[in-house]
């Protein structure tokens, strides 16, 4: 069996990458998060802009993809900030605790002062990023490793270069016995009757088809019809003909694979192979959706360049054309504009991919984490209260 | 060496993409599947070519799925875009949650 190099969690989880972390449950915390990771150089912080008057939904949605994000393989200790009597971090760190991670907390309320959180707060982690660097990469089965699927500016050659080609790639990942997430509900909206076809069972189906449906609506809720508005005249200038054609590009970054099952927002998928997770197209939302639910590593589809990073994954950029490549290299880590110019295949860019998604495991950069972009941003489905 | 000015992206589809602009006459070319085929109008790039012969009423295949439906008869080298292809209507397309089961009512397998 293939293997790549990762570092082996307490809670029977490997990671990729060995992040010591600080993240804010409230946004206003932000600040506060930023300046404790500065004060130890190698800590990288996790900021989100969240408050604390949510709706239940949403409530349950930034705990989830918090929890996610500091039980996340990838991370080997996390330092949670929280804010007032009923804050979630101490909830977060004991449970966490429980599945042998290292988590702490730190609470600023009447009885907290910065002082005591920037020195308390810097000395945990100044211990903990020493710890880290102690730990050894070791071999590990590809079957621990899973994947997140994403494209964010998109241009008339994503679905015909790129996302094709990371479609190869995903395939190649699910017969290695590894996982793979395909993300965005929106990007679905035309084709979700050929995804729904591609589900397991009836049950999967009806889910998959369920999560479109709902967005769809939310997006009518607000007056605005995606079906009818698609394809854009500008789409159809590029080639596209059908809403189906369109829709078709996005949902191929997750090849032919059959769908195992449909996640929540931040949810850990209950079984290998190809499922979907229910995320909006904002790629920092969906990024770090997915980073929550687990996987190690985003393959992300790109015509114009979006610099996207995560603060605990590695993300891989694939350029959809020469020019892009040409112009933006310093953001692309695999150029499938080779295809455009008739120099490579689909297959040729899939495997290039597919090596590459073992380089970056066993610890190789990509260009976001050379440029130590670490966007974060939790999906919320209602305004703040 | 010629390079491929186009792509399949499946090979099942009866349309490829060209990934140069073609004016008429010009050639597509696909080393693998052994294409060398004249387009009969221009061709803007991003844009597909009918390469097997699309009666009206036929599938438009690509990526191997039915991106649609031929309002016309295509012949091989023709444009294939919103002037000769329509998208699927809801009935084809089975969005209804509740009408849909994998099997049996209330599916059209054939899209």
């Amino acid at each position: 069996m293939k293997t790549i190099k990762g570092y082996p969690r307490k809670n029977g989880t490997y990671g990729v990458r060995n992040h010591v972390i600080v993240i804010n449950t409230v946004g206003e915390l932000a600040g506060i998060t930023n300046r404790l990771a500065d004060l130890v150089p190698g800590v990288v912080p996790v900021v989100q802009q969240g408050g604390t008057s949510q709706f239940p939904e949403d409530a349950m949605q930034t705990i989830r993809t918090i929890k996610g994000t500091v039980g996340h393989p990838n991370v080997n200790a996390a330092l949670v900030l929280g804010m007032g009597e009923n804050d979630f971090a101490n909830q977060i760190a004991s449970e966490l605790n429980e599945e042998h991670c290292k988590v702490k907390s730190l609470v600023l309320n009447s009885g907290t002062t910065l002082d005591k959180i920037f020195s308390e707060g810097s000395q945990w982690l100044k211990e903990a990023y020493e710890e880290s660097l102690l730990d050894v990469r070791v071999d590990i089965p590809i079957t621990e490793l899973t994947i997140g699927l994403e494209c964010g500016g998109s241009d008339a050659w994503s679905g015909i270069t790129a996302n094709p080609a990371i479609g190869v790639c995903s395939d190649l990942i699910v017969e290695a016995g590894a996982t793979s997430i395909l993300a965005e509900t929106t990007e679905a909206i035309g084709a979700e009757h050929i995804l729904a076809r591609r589900a397991t069972n009836n049950d999967v189906a009806k889910q998959f088809l369920t999560i479109v449906k709902n967005y769809e609506q939310r997006i009518l809720d607000t007056g605005e019809d995606i079906r009818s508005a698609n394809p854009t005249p500008g789409n159809m200038v590029g080639g596209l003909t059908t809403l189906e054609e369109k829709s078709l590009g996005c949902i191929k970054k997750g090849g032919n694979s059959v769908l195992q099952q449909v996640l929540k927002y931040a949810e850990k998928p209950a079984t290998k192979g190809f499922v979907f997770m229910d995320t909006p197209g904002y790629d920092v939302e969906s990024v770090a959706g997915l980073a929550a639910g687990g996987a190690q590593i985003v393959l992300f589809s790109t015509g114009k360049g979006s610099p996207t990073g995560s603060p605990i994954v590695p993300v891989i950029k694939v350029g959809t054309n020469p020019k892009l490549y040409e112009i933006m290299s310093e953001h692309i880590d695999v150029n499938a504009g080779t295809i455009v110019e008739g120099k490579n295949s689909l297959q040729d860019v899939g495997e290039e991919i597919y090596n590459l998604v073992f380089d970056v495991a066993n610890g190789e950069k990509t260009k976001a984490e050379n440029h130590r972009n670490q966007e974060f941003a939790i999906w919320r489905l209602a305004q703040s209260i | 060496m010629k390079l491929n000015n186009a792509i399949q992206l499946h090979a099942e589809d009866n349309v490829v993409v060209a990934l140069n602009s073609f004016e008429m006459n010009e050639e597509v070319y696909i080393k693998e599947i052994g294409l060398n085929l004249k387009v009969v109008n221009k061709i803007p790039y991003g844009h597909k070519v009918c390469v097997k012969k699309i009666n009206a009423g036929d599938k438009i295949l690509k990526y191997g799925e039915c991106m649609g439906i031929a309002t016309e008869d295509i012949n091989l080298g023709q444009h294939v875009h919103v002037h000769n292809v329509r998208g699927l209507n809801e009935s084809e397309r089975l969005v209804s949650v509740n009408d849909f089961q994998l099997e049996g009512v209330g599916v059209n397998e054939d899209y």
